[in-house]
């Protein structure tokens, strides 16, 4: 690949724009044997907390069309084992390691983002302010543009690494909270975290998951996610991480033309753990085809133009 | 070893009843791979309705004269869409088949025994288990539920290895009525500790029954579980069981990677 696919998202310049999205990668090491995890821009790991969390009872997934919903509820090694039993292996294997950051308090979060900084290891900090399944799992700072400030702030002031509030979709405007993040100091923001959702099993008048409600993703929820990226991508500086459905190279780069500078990847990598490799191709692909040298240049590149009304 | 991802094409539809059926599938490349008790991620090509793949025990290794694998198929029985699909799928038509994947049995060697207790679509490990087994000379006996006659598949199959066979029906129309674990208690009654493997795959409440029922004879149980899996490969996390280990607490392990394979002994059943 001649064509340049590096991305800048603060001071972190990653080699092409593709990101394994948090809760669909494990820790990234339970795929080596699958991608190779330094060809990726990106693994953004499990949500991590201070200590070890058990999740939901299963059942924790049910299909719905072209999507999934999920309620694992934070399953998680906790922080401290994280950095003892998996950043080291990460980083052997070349891997930018993201690492989503949970909370139940603001405090909290600062701890878990002190103890990776000084780690070592980790290129970025992704705050979940946006899990829609446990109650104290952040929603609340992620629902309210003071609380997403106040906890973008605290964690700013105590790391130098770039710091990535993950959004939630489950607002009326996203936008306002994208620049409510950038307002407190962060580097990027990424959206949309799923949305919230709920199938019943109509033969057992029962929920289809133990957690009653869980989280919407899939090629299902693409559509909403690219407008709200592209609202956000109107209202902020900063880079977007955008994500939400992307299962191709045509995805990624809706996001991308939308106003994202890198996109994640996360249900498709159930289906298709080689999707990687795959949507690489596929943007190089693109970019030979339009002539395009370097995919930043693609960013936001979005036209409003209308289309015609009649194809020719 | 990683597994393999495999764009198969479907050699032979074999409809077993009008709820099972076995599928070939050309991934000889799997088969190769494959130790009894893992399975494959499936997914037909073309599904629209559905995104996941599906967890399947590989059912067979089809070997040529050689010994060389030319393809696995897998046992289907009808419960939604997906496994509607596959019980229809014709000769041609491509399915990824992801593996393989999962923690094996663990095979055991005269003068141990080998009772292998399977319950309905349950039978699906079982098949390349025995091929195993009689061929490391192990005295294999399969017990073997189902709803009724009609559901109870592969006899001769088992029946040619060498395989004793122990068969129970619900309705009585083959076999002692009821449940496999009754025979399989009063089997297991006055035999030594140890002298025997027991192996499970069936619905979870026989799984629990049987890991029981080897505890309290003093025999070694492994179960083959199935939770509702979304990836295969550790990275989602839906299909966690609870475990136990020693004095420890209990604690949800992913059946994908953990398993699908259990000590019956560690597992905290429902």
């Amino acid at each position: 690949m001649a064509r340049d696919l590096s991305v800048r998202i603060g001071s972190l310049q990653l080699p092409n724009p593709l990101i394994a999205a948090s809760g669909c990668f494990g820790y990234g090491l339970e795929y080596e044997g699958v991608a190779d995890l330094s060809s990726l821009g990106g693994v953004c790991v499990k949500g991590l907390f201070m200590t070890e969390r058990e999740g939901h009872a299963p059942p924790r997934i049910v299909e719905t069309p072209a999507g999934m919903i999920n309620a694992i509820g934070l399953q998680g090694i906790g922080v401290h084992r994280f950095v003892r039993e998996k950043l080291p292996l990460l980083n052997e294997r070349g891997a930018r390691v993201f690492v989503n950051v949970c909370g139940t308090t603001i405090d909290e979060y600062v701890e878990v983002t002190k103890v990776l900084t000084d780690a070592g290891g980790v290129a970025a900090i992704e705050l979940n302010i946006s899990c829609p399944n446990i109650k104290e799992g952040g929603i609340q700072f992620g629902c309210s543009l003071v609380g997403t400030g106040a906890v973008v702030s605290a964690v700013r002031k105590a790391t130098h690494l770039p710091v990535i509030p993950k959004l939630t979709p489950n607002v009326t405007d996203v936008a306002s909270f994208a620049h409510a993040a950038e307002d407190a100091g962060a580097d990027a923001v990424s959206l949309v975290n799923t949305f919230l959702a709920m199938a019943i099993d109509v033969e057992t008048r029962r929920p289809t998951i133990t957690n009653v409600l869980g989280g919407l993703s899939g090629p299902a929820i693409r559509p909403i996610a690219v407008r709200m990226v592209w609202e956000c991508a109107q209202e902020v500086k900063i880079p977007i991480i955008g994500m939400g459905g992307i299962t191709n190279a045509r995805d990624a780069l809706e996001f991308i033309l939308a106003g994202a500078t890198a996109v994640q990847i996360g249900t498709a990598n159930f289906v298709d753990p080689f999707v990687w490799t795959k949507v690489l191709a596929g943007i190089d692909d693109y970019l030979e085809r339009h002539r395009i040298e370097r995919l930043a240049d693609l960013i936001g590149a979005f036209d409003p133009t209308p289309p015609k009304a009649v194809h020719a | 070893m990683p597994p393999l991802d495999v764009d198969a094409t479907v050699l032979a539809n074999r409809r077993l009843s009008r709820d099972y059926n076995v599928l070939t599938l050309s991934a000889p490349e799997v088969g190769a791979r494959t130790v009894a008790g893992q399975f494959v991620m499936v997914r037909p090509e073309g599904m629209t309705d559905t995104l996941l793949r599906r967890p399947f025990s590989v059912f067979e290794i089809i070997r040529d004269a050689s010994g060389q694998p030319t393809a696995i198929s897998i046992l289907n029985k009808r419960a939604g869409r997906t496994t509607n699909r596959l019980y229809e799928a014709e000769p041609g038509e491509r399915i990824a088949c992801l593996g393989p994947l999962g923690r094996p049995y663990t095979p055991v060697t005269a003068p141990t025994e080998a009772w292998m207790v399977a319950g309905g679509v349950g039978l699906a490990p079982f098949a390349t288990l025995a091929e195993a087994l009689v061929a490391a000379g192990t005295p294999t006996t399969l017990f073997y539920g189902a709803r009724s006659d009609r559901e109870l598949f592969y006899l001769d199959f088992f029946e040619r290895l060498g395989v004793s066979l122990v068969l129970t029906t619900e309705d009585g129309s083959r076999g002692e009525r009821g449940r496999v674990t009754a025979p399989l208690d009063r089997a297991l009654t006055g035999r030594p500790p140890g002298s025997t493997m027991v192996y499970a795959c069936g619905p979870e409440p026989m799984l629990a029954a049987v890991a029981a029922v080897s505890a309290r004879h003093g025999q070694p149980c492994e179960v083959s579980v199935e939770r509702t899996m979304g990836c295969g490969l550790g990275g989602c996390y839906s299909c966690v069981i609870k475990v136990t280990h020693g004095a420890g607490a209990p604690h949800f392990v992913r059946s994908c990677i953990s398993g699908p394979v259990f000590d019956g002994a560690e597992i905290v059943w429902d």
